[in-house]
């Protein structure tokens, strides 16, 4: 399928293995080491895409990732990949893309009509209209939006997975182009660890753009050799890491960079297996960065034609791809580089019909070269306007003398016009970095400035052009980097070069070619292709007051595209100061920001999505509670059974029944998620002093006490029952979403505060299984699997603590409860949960054992009036807020204290717990209502509210509705009548009563 | 100052657009203002502006060290809501709200407030409670505001994964639809438009490296352009009020971090509204140039080098991708930092200080963007008549000492 | 990403810490002897500093020690790692 675009030979790419493709519906062929960009210039299709803003036909500019316009839709469905850069796509059998942004295509756009209002779009126009009629703005936006972005998302879940790599090294070298090479080779052989990344599929950068003829030789070999050959010799290094494809996308702190490899997206759809893409987090000794230079184009008008590109671009696509780019061409330059391109071009075959010069009088080698070639030089000049459809057709000419244009035009035909405005080092990591490159007259560019880091440049990134510098240099950083991480580099000459491209003679900048008719008049002249922004927007921005580069950037989305501004920025800075009347340097750059190139998010997100998103905790027991068909909550990280339905049961159903088995017959429940941290040591007391608001220096060994927790601030922050297991030794229940968190907050304490305490914390939660054996039955069914404890009333009370042997195992059972029933925690190892769970049931079978999940067990609490700290507090609440005063010791200090004396936490109208009676015991009032009294029930907003409803359940025990609430000065309110408004207008009246709904004497759990 | 129309644009465009006056003037520091503000973001912009349009007061300087909205108002994600949780914090968003809704015409700069509205999901059962609750203070409030069920936010918003099995389900959301997004830069130059046509200087490029005060009054700034005397000095500056604060010898509450977003390449419309999940820590909308405009957490670590850590961006995009299984592919493109000013109970502090004259405005957290118009208005007010506004009475500095804190994120942040 | 030398194991990426804010507030020995205004001092006010700054630190995936850094919060250069109770070692110029 060598149509007339493809050379015969020569090239990168392999002839012998052909690989067909469709664009935009359209079958073509490329070849296996084509691009996607390669493949469509090689089959004549130049114009890709329509541009973002105005929908002008544009083609291929670039070669790499600076590449703006090529932007495509790859492949379709779970392999849909929007934004893709053709310049980066490797070839494969069976690709699919389309172009983006345009309808139906690039060829016929409809969305091309906007040109004709393209007068009334210059930068920020949207700021100053689309206001009236003001409620109209959203169908102005939506049209807007619709006209904006390029690719779509995909419309199906990513089946593809990603993974993360963790790495440290002696010397990452970023960018294996000759100096990368040269740096990778004098660091390995010191022995260092080296790891060198390069985003393309080859190594070699700017080496595998060589042209046929004429060609460098390096250490005294053709290039290629010597590629091929270091290539081997890294290979065979055990301490070299070569990563292809992978792009250093950030540069952070200390030395800790991030590289993304892309591991699939060149093999054909049905080849790809394993992870699609891995994020390489690597810690380096040393960096060299190595990451080469990116031609700049020239503005002019009309310069954003398909079948203008960069010179460097032309180079590749006809010296590695083999691509013959159009059969006569013209070359504009203000500098030596693309007279090389130029030489390329006719060693292929091309037509070279002029290479035009801002440079009065070029001359030197490689000019006399391309005279030699009998091409026209034409100095003085620039290009000022072009001309073709959908494709370039003809070039103006204009001589130039100074910014003044002189002399008549002179139009030129061709179909390719190659520019070179220079340069520009990629300096993105090292400003990453922290450090501030430069602005380097001489050389026209930004340079790296001091490191600030353990970085060096080397190479065409640098600021070095010539390829034996970029080598030496490239050499020396990697040398050097080895001998800072301590090896012993040995000083090994740097290859000579025998260049093709002699001496340089300098560059004249040219960052704006004058308009014929004037900035704003003339054809725009494209500074950033992708955002449609022209040097007259920028000019405008200035004229408007954005004078700061950030501003103008901003104003004009300057640099905003997908691919950040490669080609257009340092373009944009220039001409910005020029209109500022100021130096580059003055001006500045915008911030250099990571990514360097987009980055998936499935990538950075790595595994840590699905079922690893956050580790899911369960129980000892969690496999029982699925057997028995239990509908689990989240708590915490924890999976808690929610309740247990039996067959054709509603959650309402179920947690009435699992309710009454625990106050008529027995019920149990799996209490293991709860903290518990084992507290020892010798001022253990002296300590729980300190974190709890009660005392605990009396309490006995054997006995169990409630303790609430307060942060510095005097709020609430956790609550449990804590048990003296020995003089020493305490157990410590926490909240189960609280165990962590209390944990490191009481080890804290204790290391930086008090660090003269002796006392150890560690934690438990997970080491035993905790069983709650609930209801006025729970005696007779333990004593059943239990008997070397004595569970009478007399011997066992409430509050107290036996070890003895349950169903056999070690146990440690507390006679607590949080239900208000008669009630034990039998706490065991984990690993005997099961056996001991089922020993329990069996045992409790002939009374009815039923098991019950939060949900009951926020019912029965409820009824009791014990608070779930999380529900019914929320940060704000203090102990006496919640009626636990008696819980707060006068007489020692604790953590949170100080604060309950401050005059608004001291004050007696704070939100208060309380209980709620709705008049109509039906009625459950929502949990979350806001509560109103009757005098402003009725008020326009803002109604003044009292406060709000915690917990509210259907009580089975008390066969109507009960509700907890914190409510302002409550407790003084005790009697009154509250409104609870509903959002669908009903109002819910409710009584303020006590929060102890059920045996305020504690009866039943005494008994 | 030229008119913003439609028409004028037609007419300018005749002209190939060059007949537009400078949007803000670059004036030289004159030697003494009535009012200095310190920090040309949107909320000091906004306390200039209001102060020359509500209260007559026109002889103002913004000082800005650096280029106006430079800082966290060009840094942020641009979300604009009043649901607050707790009465103070709801009515001074709900002001700022109301200044949004008619702000482009009062500027007459389109800064592109687009009522998208603003979901907050809610992920466990106390999450819904929660949502619940806010919503109904919400509204008694007069502040909208709606509870979806799962199948609600799974219409709203079709590519949401709304499955039972995910790690984290979604349960249900709160929804403010007059909430939603805004233009942020232009929030900034809007309000510095307006500002400037009123008389109000805008000094860029202007650091403050000091605060004189003679007997216990604050008598003017030095600058890196000289000393500028004013007997009135209000200081917005956000994550550097901590550095301003101890200029003036006052100790503030207020820890500065960093605060990190990235944005998506941009693509086609596929996310109409902005969707917050405190649970799951992740927040996005979609610009209007299609970018996916995304918050990543805040870093623990006092910073003020407005750069994060990676692997808080990975935390985000890991919550991203779970919420929205269709991101996976979609790549990112930059990422940023602002510095954020935190205060112990998520609530700003606007009010007076112990040095009179001396007005300080900040600990706004990662939630500044959306009380740019009401935060300039309440300054304003306190800086012009000496005594905070109704509205800001609650946010001052003494609530630390007394115990009045308004703990928005207290209450949010205590597991059960 | 900070790269912290934990006093105990040594160097270990950031991730593997808890930050606990700033160093040195030491809590009143007797809380009943400060007025209000400096019980808020010690509980909520910040010295939050653009520079040098000392600031507590956990080991949590790890030894689970605290520990004092001494870091510059602008450039997040760490310049001294000491243990509680400790002071830093005096920059050396």
């Amino acid at each position: 399928m060598t149509s007339g675009h493809r050379l015969a030979e020569g090239g990168r790419i392999d002839r012998l293995k052909p690989l067909a493709f469709t664009f935009n519906g359209r079958r073509y062929g490329g070849f296996a080491g084509d691009t996607l960009a390669s493949a469509l210039l090689a089959s004549g299709v130049t114009l890709v895409a329509r541009s973002w803003k105005y929908h002008r036909p544009r083609g291929v500019v670039g070669a790499g990732v600076e590449e703006p316009n090529a932007i495509v839709q790859l492949e379709s469905g779970a392999f849909s990949v929007p934004n893709a850069r053709a310049t980066e796509v490797s070839l494969y059998e069976g690709l699919t893309a389309r172009s983006v942004n345009c309808w139906p295509g690039p060829e016929i756009d409809f969305m091309a009509l906007v040109q004709l209002f393209s007068g009334l779009m210059p930068a920020g126009f949207y700021y100053k209209t689309f206001m009236w009629p003001r409620r109209l703005w959203k169908k102005y936006e939506h049209y807007i939006r619709k006209a904006s972005g390029l690719g779509e998302a995909p419309a199906v879940a990513d089946a593809s997975t990603y993974d993360k790599m963790n790495a440290y090294c002696d010397v990452l070298v970023a960018g294996a182009g000759p100096a990368g090479l040269a740096a990778a080779l004098a660091a390995g052989r010191s022995g260092a660890r080296v790891i060198v990344a390069d985003e393309q599929a080859e190594f070699g950068g700017s080496l595998l753009s060589l042209g046929s003829a004429p060609l460098p030789r390096i250490g005294g070999r053709a290039a290629g050799h010597w590629l091929d050959a270091a290539l081997r010799e890294l290979r065979a290094m055990p301490n070299v890491r070569m990563l292809p494809r992978s792009t250093v996308f950030g540069y952070h702190d200390a030395n800790y960079l991030t590289i993304a490899e892309r591991r699939h997206d060149h093999l054909p759809l049905g080849e790809r297996a394993g992870c699609r893409e891995r994020i390489w987090r690597v810690r380096a000794r040393r960096v060299v960065l190595a990451t080469g230079a990116i031609e700049r184009p020239l503005v002019f008008g009309n310069n954003d034609r398909p079948g203008i590109m960069l010179a460097s671009a032309a180079s590749t696509y006809v010296n590695r791809y083999g691509v013959r780019l159009a059969s006569r061409a013209v070359v504009f330059t203000n500098n030596d580089s693309a007279y090389g391109s130029a030489l390329d071009l006719y060693h292929a075959g091309i037509e070279v019909a002029a290479i035009v010069d801002s440079r009065r009088s070029p001359g030197g080698e490689v000019v006399q070269k391309v005279r030699d070639a009998s091409i026209e030089i034409i100095g003085g000049s620039v290009v000022v306007d072009t001309r073709g459809r959908r494709h370039l057709s003809a070039v103006r000419v204009v001589q130039m003398d100074g910014e003044r244009l002189t002399g008549r035009p002179r139009h030129i035909e061709c179909g390719l016009l190659a520019m070179s405005g220079g340069w520009s080092p990629v300096v993105h990591l090292h400003a990453q970095s922290g450090a501030r490159p430069r602005f380097d007259v001489a050389r026209a560019c930004f340079v790296p400035g001091e490191a600030i880091q353990g970085e060096r440049s080397a190479g065409a990134c640098n600021g070095t052009f010539d390829l034996e510098s970029c080598m030496g240099e490239g050499a020396a950083a990697g040398a050097q980097a080895a001998a800072l991480s301590g090896f012993v580099a040995r000083a090994t000459k740097p290859p000579a070069v025998e260049a093709s491209a002699p001496k340089a003679q300098p560059l004249q900048p040219l960052w704006l070619v004058p308009s014929p008719r004037g900035v704003s008049r003339g054809p725009r002249q494209f500074v950033d292709f992708q955002n449609d922004v022209s040097a007259s927007d920028i000019a405008l921005a200035a004229r408007e007051g954005y004078r700061s580069i950030e501003h103008v950037k901003r104003y004009t989305a300057l640099g905003f595209g997908t691919d950040q501004g490669k080609l257009g920025n340092i373009n944009g800075m220039a001409i910005l100061a020029r209109e500022l009347g100021q130096e580059i340097s003055a001006t500045g750059t915008t911030t250099f920001r990571p990514n360097y190139t987009p980055v998936t998010f499935g990538a950075i997100a790595g595994r840590d999505v699905g079922e690893l998103f956050e580790p899911v905790r369960t129980t000892a027991l969690h496999a029982w509670h699925e057997e028995r068909g239990a509908v689990f909550e989240n708590v915490g990280q924890w999976k808690r059974p929610r309740y247990f339905p039996r067959d054709g049961e509603s959650m309402h159903e179920a947690v009435r029944r699992e309710c009454l088995a625990a106050r008529n017959g027995v019920a149990i429940m799996d209490a293991s998620t709860l903290g518990k941290i084992d507290i020892q040591g010798p001022d253990a007391a002296t300590f729980l002093d300190l974190v709890y608001t009660n005392a605990w220096r009396k309490l006995a060994a054997g006995r169990c006490r409630y303790g609430i927790m307060l942060d510095e601030n005097g709020m609430v922050m956790d609550d449990g029952v804590t048990t003296r297991l020995a003089e020493n030794r305490y157990l410590m229940t926490t909240t189960t979403g609280g165990a962590a968190r209390v944990l490191a907050w009481m080890e804290r304490w204790l290391q930086t505060e008090w660090p003269n305490l002796k006392v150890y914390n560690t934690s438990v939660t997970d080491h035993y299984a905790t069983a709650a054996i609930v209801g006025p039955r729970s005696r007779e069914v333990l004593s059943a699997v239990c008997s070397d404890i004595d569970l009478s009333a007399a011997a066992f009370p409430f509050m107290s603590c036996r070890q003895g042997a349950v169903a056999g195992a070690a146990a440690r059972v507390m006679r607590i409860s949080f239900s208000g029933e008669l009630a034990y925690e039998v706490n065991v190892p984990a690993n005997e949960a099961r056996h001991v769970w089922d020993a329990l049931l069996a045992a409790g079978a002939a009374n009815g054992i039923t098991p019950y999940g939060t949900e009951a067990m926020h019912v029965l609490r409820a009824e009791k009036g014990y608070i779930i700290v999380g529900q019914d507090t929320d940060g704000s609440v203090t102990p006496a807020d919640l009626g636990m005063e008696w819980l707060v010791s006068k007489d020692k200090d604790f953590i949170g204290r100080r604060s309950l004396l401050r005059p608004d936490t001291a004050r007696d109208d704070r939100k208060q717990l309380v209980g709620l009676l709705s008049e109509d015991p039906s009625v459950v009032i929502p949990e979350g209502s806001q509560l109103v009294d009757d005098a402003s029930a009725s008020a326009s907003a803002p109604v003044p509210m009292l406060g709000h409803v915690t917990s509210s359940y259907e009580s089975p025990a008390l066969g109507r509705s009960i509700a907890l609430a914190l409510v302002k000065a409550g407790r003084r309110r005790t009697g009154e009548m509250l409104l609870a408004p509903l959002r669908d207008g009903r109002r819910i009246r409710a009584r303020i009563v006590s929060p102890v709904f059920l045996d305020p004497e504690g009866t039943r759990q005494n008994a | 100052m030229n008119r913003y129309s439609i028409f004028t644009l037609a007419r300018n465009a005749l002209g190939g657009h060059r007949g537009w006056q400078a949007a803000w003037r670059s004036p030289e520091p004159k030697r003494r203002y009535d009012v200095v503000i310190v920090g040309g973001g949107g909320h000091g912009l906004a306390t200039a502006y209001y102060l020359a349009r509500e209260h007559g007061i026109t002889n103002v300087a913004v000082l800005e060290k650096g280029w106006i909205g430079g800082g966290n108002t060009g840094r942020n994600t641009t979300i604009v809501r009043s649901n607050y949780l707790w009465d103070e914090a709801t009515h001074l968003y709900e002001k700022s709200l109301k200044l949004w809704e008619g702000l482009s015409q009062e500027l007459n700069y389109n800064v592109m407030f687009s009522q998208r509205g603003v979901l907050n999901l809610g992920h466990t059962l106390q999450d819904m409670r929660d949502i619940e609750r806010r919503v109904n203070a919400n509204r008694l409030n007069g502040v909208d505001g709606e509870v979806l069920t799962t199948v609600q936010v799974k219409a709203m918003v079709p590519i949401i994964n709304d499955s039972a099995h995910a790690r984290y389900p979604i349960l249900g959301a709160s929804l403010q639809r007059r909430g939603g997004t805004a233009r942020h830069d232009a929030v900034a130059w809007g309000f510095a438009r307006g500002a400037d046509s009123r008389g109000v200087d805008i000094i860029q490029n202007c650091e403050v490296t000091g605060i004189r005060r003679d007997g216990g009054r604050v008598t003017g700034v030095d600058t890196s352009r000289g000393f500028i005397e004013a007997d009135r000095v209000g200081v917005v500056a956000a994550g550097h009020c901590g550095v301003l604060a101890s200029m003036a010898g006052i100790r503030l509450p207020i820890e500065s971090h960093p605060l990190q977003a990235l944005v998506s390449e941009p693509i086609k419309p596929v996310l109409d509204t902005v969707v917050m999940s405190n649970a799951v820590h992740g927040y996005i909308s979609q610009a209007d140039k299609g970018d996916l405009v995304i918050g990543a957490g805040i870093d623990a670590y006092v910073g003020y080098g407005q750069r994060g850590s990676f692997s808080t961006i990975e935390g985000t995009l890991a919550a991203i991708v779970e919420l929205f299984p269709t991101f996976s592919r979609v790549r990112m493109n930059r990422q940023w930092a602002g510095i954020v000013d935190v205060s112990p109970d998520a609530c700003p502090i606007i009010g007076l200080t112990p040095v009179k004259g001396l007005y300080f405005n900040c600990g706004w957290g990662t939630g500044g963007f959306k009380a740019t118009p009401g935060s300039g208005w309440v300054f304003a007010h306190t800086i012009a008549r000496g005594v905070p506004h109704e509205l800001n009475a609650s946010f001052s500095l003494e609530r630390f000492a007394t115990g009045r804190l308004i703990d928005e994120h207290g209450a949010a942040a205590v597991a059960h | 990403m900070l790269m912290i030398a934990c006093p105990w194991c040594g160097p270990r990426e950031q991730t593997e810490f808890a930050y606990g804010g700033e160093a040195h507030i030491a809590r009143p020995a007797d809380p009943d002897a400060v007025d209000d205004a400096q019980w808020a001092d010690y509980l909520f006010m910040r010295t939050n500093p653009k520079g040098c700054h000392r600031e507590q630190w956990n080991h949590a995936f790890g030894c689970r020690r605290w520990f004092n850094v001494e870091r510059d919060t602008l450039s997040y250069r760490i310049t001294s790692v000491y243990k509680p109770g400790e002071r830093p070692a005096e920059p050396a110029a």
